[in-house]
């Protein structure tokens, strides 16, 4: 029905725009990473020095796996936090369903910045939950590690992704067809049998995908850390960030630039097969 | 409203309480403000087969899963062999549903599928595969059980369905409208299985359906439901021959509704009249198209109620003519033998015996 | 042996211990936004418990504040280019997908969508480069420029869906009475994808307005909204943000339920899931 001049031309300004402005700009990145720095300049020769300091440095490494334990506290709380949410919504809140969604999304939308400017004027040792916990006489001074964490980090980026990991789920448990539910019942499944046999199963696409998105993120975050964190939560990528900045050494961010990029796709690549092996269609 | 089932020795056992299975006692239901099941009390005896019947909105589909325990009623109750059922959750009860859709596991397999009542109530580990097997063999589908059910059609779905509810050995199968979505063909052949199926292992089946058919192929005996209540329950011969109410009569099968006087033990409608023992008032009858004869086609009874109509329509089916007759302004269907093209008047007759009174 | 207690009543008990965890976690997500505006009214500013006195200084301070408003529009005039740039490619992409085969469409599919769950820093940081390679000068342009690029997967994803709720044999009668494809994509195709645009335009409007990552690396000496926030709490908390924050939240709450609104109208449950997924 589509002619090959329809079909030309629909295709080639995003295949044009994907090109120039995402292949092209990876591919720039990871001829830096293969590039190095000296007196200050950067210098075209050829090498792979910076992937060896990634890997070699220990302060590099201590900073990858504290990110990378922040990611998975991050995605993990999330998930208690966004499941059961999302299966009381999904399951028992009938017709209420619709309001509460919209109330869920809406905080989704609000401004990154602006949540996370919140969580500091909370977190501060002046901030209101201090204030909030000496008004009511359970602490006598501010307690200091609310901000300027990983705690505080944790908790911002929890908050922020919270939401990003209910959705998938939600729209997964709602796929889910009520009279699977009631045959479970039927076949004298009880209620907590039926969620580990049938729901839980059928919900791990929508699981998968909220966790990946949430995980990935927050791995690559580095404005949590300059907003909430303090120097013992540096993540991975305030240090790619400082190496674009001050520390000026493009060619080794660009590798851990490389690096990053490389793991979300490996990520994405694992997800995306756990999850058609999981959606039964 | 109870009505009498007036039919089989089997079902007219009843009255002892060890006959029956289950006992449905003045359940009420409703969705908001419409009510939906209005007070029905309903026997089922121990390995019939019992039809619900009614269209949509008849509260057929409702009572099924207030028995399957999918829905409370508003009151009533629902006992099974001497015990309250209906306080019991779904899971509790001894009774199975193959639902409309199947409700298969997706992320099951066949056996899986079919084992998931026994895994959930802790069979033996070592007798699981065997009732399995046992199950799948009843309905022909041995060499699927490793498949998913997404692989199926919709009749092998339909079986699948059906062996994951018997394999449990339930006192009660529920049926809801699991025919309705098969083609024509595979439906009479399932239906067929069905009631073999019933017979040979004598498990009490309570099905649903719309189809007036196939309620009369399948059933020992008809529940009739009309906007939440029953009009009538009997075999589908009683149920046929004397229909007890205008709607009974025309749901089941075709009819003709004729409103008459009854004065003096006759009845009269126009120009037709014919002895009665219905009482003095206005009274009317259910007669069948097929109690209408044409009068040269062969002899008629000696109380046969004769007259003259125009045939407005005729069309051939085969073995049969349906004939639109025109009396008087009235007008009449028949059923005669295949009798090639008739035309203008011609002379009818049908025996008072064939007139069955029914309620409004 | 009959059970004490209906289904039905256990049923409740474990929806009314959902039902409070379900408030719980409502609570976490809201309270951070209460706080916020609870104190962009507080006379003392940010921080102690409880807030001591109302007042509107901080929203006259903020609306005489100029840096902000020239951010402000700075980010309006970014948000709006990205929406076109984004939708007008997002539509081209989305039909592609929807209908043309090629070699290498999967790769090309997850390209596309790749900005949406790769960490803005990639982005920025690769974009970046191509800025230098190419001898760009960091401004507003290639900050437009980065929105577009990250915002295109939005757009495409959203008007997938779209395009998937059309009814091919619509335009199979339009060509059927003797419309060009030409004709029928503005007569048949456009019209039935207009809510789905809209609800992608509000959508991608509200992201841009808000991006900070990508952003970061791409700004020269014009900043936007988040960016000149962003300055100014690297200086110092003042209440003024509360007051701007507060009101970022309001417009992006309104934005948001007329969005959702939209596309409820439109779109189904099975490409609703679509865009769920990152």
């Amino acid at each position: 029905m589509y002619s090959r001049a329809y079909k030309w031309i629909v295709s080639l300004p995003p295949l044009l725009w994907v090109g120039i402005f995402l292949l092209l700009p990876y591919a720039l990145m990871f001829v830096h990473s293969l590039w190095l720095v000296r007196d200050g300049m950067i210098v075209h020769e050829w090498n792979l020095q910076n992937y060896g300091k990634l890997f070699q440095n220990p302060v590099y490494l201590e900073v990858l796996f504290r990110t990378m334990r922040i990611a998975a506290g991050v995605t993990l709380l999330s998930l208690l936090l966004g499941y059961p949410l999302a299966y009381y919504m999904s399951f028992h809140a009938g017709v209420r369903k619709d309001l509460l969604y919209q109330l869920v999304i809406v905080p989704l939308w609000v401004s990154y910045l602006v949540r996370g400017y919140a969580w500091k004027t909370i977190l501060g040792s002046e901030g209101v939950l201090n204030g909030f916990l000496q008004y009511i006489h359970v602490t006598k001074e501010p307690v200091g590690f609310f901000l300027y964490s990983p705690f505080a980090v944790v908790l911002m980026l929890t908050h922020i992704y919270t939401p990003f990991v209910f959705l998938p789920l939600y729209a997964s448990l709602e796929h889910i067809p009520r009279n699977l539910v009631e045959a479970s019942h039927d076949l004298g499944a009880s209620s907590r049998a039926t969620f580990l046999r049938v729901i839980l199963p059928l919900s791990i696409p929508g699981l998968l995908a909220g966790a990946t998105f949430a995980f990935v993120l927050t791995l690559g975050d580095f404005l949590a850390p300059l907003l909430v964190g303090g120097p013992s939560s540096i993540m991975i990528a305030n240090i790619v960030q400082s190496l674009f900045g001050t520390a000026y050494d493009w060619p080794l961010g660009a590798a851990i630039s490389v690096c990053i990029l490389l793991l979300t796709i490996s990520l994405l690549f694992l997800t995306e097969r756990l999850e058609k092996r999981w959606s039964f269609r | 409203m109870t009505l009498p089932s007036s039919s089989q020795p089997k079902a007219a056992a009843i009255a002892k309480s060890g006959d029956v299975l289950l006992e449905v006692r003045k359940i009420a239901k409703s969705f908001g403000a419409r009510e939906v099941l209005k007070h029905i009390s309903l026997e089922i005896a121990p390995g019939e087969f019992l039809t619900l019947l009614g269209e949509s909105g008849s509260g057929k589909t409702t009572l099924l899963r207030l028995i399957a325990g999918f829905e409370q009623p508003g009151s009533g109750e629902i006992w099974m062999s001497g015990e309250r059922l209906d306080t019991l959750p779904a899971y509790k009860r001894r009774v199975n549903t193959v639902f409309q859709n199947y409700a298969l596991f997706p992320h099951l397999t066949v056996e899986e599928n079919v084992s998931y009542g026994l895994q959930v109530s802790g069979a033996a580990k070592t007798e699981i595969p065997v009732r399995v097997k046992e199950a799948l063999q009843m309905v022909k589908m041995q060499e699927f059980a490793m498949s998913r059910p997404a692989k199926l059609s919709g009749g092998q779905q339909q079986r699948i369905a059906l062996a994951r509810a018997l394999v449990n050995r339930p006192k009660l199968l529920l049926l809801d409208e699991p025919l309705s979505a098969l083609d024509a063909n595979l439906r009479k052949q399932m239906q067929g299985e069905l009631k073999s199926l019933q017979r040979e292992l004598g498990i009490t089946f309570l099905f649903v359906t719309h189809d007036q058919d196939e309620a009369m192929a399948l059933s020992d005996r008809i529940a009739l439901l009309k906007d939440g209540g029953l009009e009538q329950v009997a075999s589908p011969r009683e149920i046929y021959a004397h229909p007890a109410t205008s709607y009974t009569a025309e749901f089941i099968g075709q009819t003709n509704l004729l409103r008459t006087i009854v004065e003096n033990g006759v009845a009269e409608c126009g120009s037709l009249r014919w002895s009665t023992t219905q009482p003095l008032g206005d009274v009317l009858f259910s007669l069948r198209p097929e109690a209408i004869h044409l009068s040269p086609d062969g002899p008629a009874p000696v109380d046969a109620v004769r007259f003259r109509a125009m045939v407005r329509q005729q069309i051939f089916s085969g073995s049969s003519e349906h004939l639109e007759l025109e009396l008087a302004g009235q007008l009449l269907r028949a059923r005669i033998p295949a009798h090639g093209p008739l035309s203008g008047e011609q002379e009818f007759w049908f025996s008072p015996a064939d007139a069955v009174a029914v309620r409004e | 042996m009959v059970l004490p207690m209906s289904r039905a009543s256990q049923n409740v008990s474990r929806s009314l211990l959902l039902g409070i965890y379900a408030l719980l976690v409502f609570a976490f997500l809201y309270l951070p936004i209460v706080v916020l505006i609870l104190y962009s009214f507080n006379r003392d500013g940010v921080g102690g418990f409880p807030p001591k006195e109302l007042t509107f200084a901080w929203y006259r301070l903020l609306f005489n504040d100029a840096a902000i408003w020239d951010s402000v529009l700075n980010s309006l005039l970014v948000a709006a280019g990205a929406v076109v740039l984004s939708l007008t490619l997002g539509l081209l992409a989305a039909l592609a997908l929807d209908r043309a085969t090629f070699p290498g469409k999967s790769v090309f599919r997850r390209l596309v969508l790749l900005p949406l769950i790769l960490p803005g820093i990639i982005t920025g940081l690769s974009l970046l480069m191509f800025a230098v390679f190419a001898g760009l000068q960091l401004s507003l342009a290639t900050v437009f420029l980065g929105h577009g690029t990250a915002l295109i997967s939005v757009a495409t994803t959203e008007l997938f869906a779209g395009l998937q709720k059309i009814d091919r044999a619509q335009e199979e009668a339009s060509l059927d009475l003797g419309a060009t494809p030409w004709q029928t994509f503005w007569r048949v195709t456009l019209p039935n994808l207009k809510l789905s645009l809209i609800a992608a335009g509000l959508l991608i409007f509200t992201l841009s307005m808000d991006e900070i990552a990508v952003t970061f690396f791409l700004i020269g000496r014009d900043n936007t909204l988040p960016l000149e926030i962003w300055a100014r709490l690297r200086r110092g908390i003042t209440p003024e943000i509360n007051a701007i924050s507060t009101l970022i939240f309001a417009v992006s709450v309104i934005l948001i339920l007329i969005w959702y609104q939209i596309r409820t109208r439109t779109i189904g449950k099975e490409a609703q899931e679509l865009l769920e997924r990152p």
